[in-house]
């Protein structure tokens, strides 16, 4: 027997999948989720074999679902219509299904994952990567506070710093540590308002209220709440750049 | 179109023109006749010279006050419409480049196929809603389909088609969604460009539902302002994890174009946020009656 949940802020989505599952007898239906914060909860709790996941969900959508959960599980996808989400599949050999699916394709989605196990979990990992550059997430950052769920809308963010695997994220209400590297932020964030100012900074241009010299050679950014910010030969180029100094 | 006149207060305004240049004459006249006089003192022979010639002052008076002020209208018309033309061309590039995103846009792929899955869904357990939602669904895009961009209708037209809309919607993600409509009777017969509300509708659904957990209330108003329609939609959203800069969104941008296309105006969309709800404001000048006639 192995267990299945179901996350699909649509009810009458939800019970298509329920009902194609009638076939499977030796998948049971553990729990159903309408959203990503009930799914991160039940996916912890259960530990399920297989997921259905929808992409288009409230609050947080199923690609930051995942990212929030330290082994995710193996992940069907459905979804109706989003170009980036496929792409992401496509680059990355992940079934998916498209809404709306028909028994046959559904049966040949579950044989796929009994047989080799659909999306293990490196798989997952980089369809996260690839995904993040969506438009729907790139202005926002999602990250696990304890067991509650912070979504930082990415003006909201002063400076990341690196902090051995984990980049922390400054905010005004302290800061959010989260398991990526600056070079993914770096690539995720808009390079009109985030500029690696150091190997181990990037800083949000708009907080900046003056650059002083620091030393020989080097610079510090002030920013508004008076914190400063490293900057190095080369990112104090790329801030003039930016800037347009 | 040449929207300056809407601003040239037409044939009265050629009337004030022509007093203004004789009220400026006589002033010259008056001036030229006693300036002299005080300053070189009385010259009788420059004033029968003066006397006889007023009328030809007068008449070249006249002439030049008259063409530099036509001259200034033509400027300014001729501005204008070198700006209307500069619209248009900016209007037909826009067309062309938006040809493929529209069609895809007319089709929303999202909400079709979220749709045809719902359908799907409901035929294997109430087939008798799956039957009314084809319907609906049908008589959806049939609505969009027929309607050009540049036709005018009633208010109550575009309200009978944004209801199929919401119809559609409110079975995809059931009691989630909820709608509260308010039409003011004066409004019903008021016109507005087809399919405008649409994707205003939409994109509070869509700020709303993705942006909260639990029931959303969305709200539909009209009002008649004067010679104009006022529409507003309000939908609750959490200023914790999204904020109102989302606020035109790609909808509204395009929603925010086409009324300036029309209109020549920027402050016809307007956003604003109160408390956790945000509301869509648009504003729609109406016609006089003799214009409608000829659109």
């Amino acid at each position: 027997m192995s267990k299945v949940i179901i996350i699909d802020d649509e009810a009458l989505a939800r019970s298509i999948v329920k009902e194609y599952l009638q076939k499977h007898p030796q998948l049971e239906i553990v729990a159903e989720c309408g959203d990503g914060f009930e799914g991160i909860k039940a996916i912890q709790q259960y530990q399920p074999d297989l997921v259905f996941l929808d992409i288009q969900m409230p609050k947080i959508n199923g690609f930051e679902m995942l990212e929030l959960i330290e082994q995710p599980p193996a992940v069907i996808f459905t979804t109706a219509f989003d170009e980036y989400a496929i792409r992401a599949f496509e680059a990355h050999a992940i079934d998916y299904l498209l809404k709306p699916f028909n028994q046959e394709r559904f049966d040949k989605a579950v044989a796929k994952w009994s047989e080799r196990g659909v999306s293990s979990e490196n798989k997952t990992m980089e369809l996260l990567e690839t995904a993040a550059q969506s438009p729907s997430q790139n202005n926002r950052v999602v990250v696990k506070n304890g067991s509650k769920i912070k979504i930082i809308p990415t003006h909201d963010i002063f400076y990341l710093e690196a902090a051995d695997d984990y980049v922390k994220i400054h905010t005004h209400e302290g800061y959010f540590l989260k398991n990526k590297t600056m070079n993914y932020f770096e690539q995720l964030l808009d390079g009109h308002q985030f500029v690696r100012s150091h190997r181990s900074y990037i800083v949000n241009v708009q907080q900046i209220t003056r650059i002083d010299p620091y030393e020989k050679d080097n610079h510090v950014a002030v920013l508004r709440s008076g914190i400063k910010v490293p900057v190095s030969r080369g990112g104090y180029g790329k801030l003039k750049a930016v800037l347009g100094l | 179109m040449n929207t300056i006149r809407y601003y040239l207060p037409g044939r009265e305004q050629y009337m004030n023109v022509l007093i203004m240049c004789v009220v400026l004459i006589i002033i010259w006249q008056v001036i030229t006749t006693w300036l002299p006089d005080l300053v070189l003192g009385s010259m009788e022979g420059y004033e029968v010279f003066l006397h006889q010639t007023v009328i030809i002052r007068v008449s070249i008076g006249f002439l030049v006050l008259g063409i530099v002020t036509m001259m200034a209208i033509n400027w300014y018309t001729w501005q204008e419409q070198q700006k209307a033309e500069e619209r248009k061309i900016d209007a037909e590039n826009l067309a062309r480049e938006a040809e493929l995103f529209k069609l895809r846009q007319q089709l929303q792929p999202h909400f079709l196929f979220n749709s045809l899955n719902s359908i799907n869904a409901l035929i294997g357990i109430r087939p008798e809603e799956a039957r009314k939602m084809v319907q609906q669904l049908s008589d959806f895009l049939r609505g969009t389909l027929k309607k050009e961009e540049t036709q005018w209708v009633s208010l109550m037209e575009e309200m009978q088609y944004l209801q199929l809309y919401l119809e559609i919607e409110k079975v995809r993600f059931g009691n989630r969604l909820a709608t509260e409509i308010d039409i003011a009777e004066a409004t019903q017969q008021m016109k507005l460009p087809a399919l405008l509300l649409q994707p205003i509708v939409e994109n509070a659904i869509k700020f709303g539902l993705y942006d909260t957990i639990g029931e959303t209330v969305i709200r539909l108003e009209t009002r008649g302002g004067e010679g104009e329609l006022v529409f507003t939609v309000s939908n609750p959203f959490d200023p914790e994890t999204s904020s109102p800069r989302k606020g035109t969104g790609f909808g509204l941008k395009s929603v925010q174009r086409r009324l300036y296309l029309l209109f020549a105006r920027h402050d016809l969309l307007t956003t604003e946020v109160k408390e956790n709800v945000f509301i869509t404001t648009v504003k729609v000048p109406q016609l006089h009656k003799t214009e409608i006639g000829s659109k």
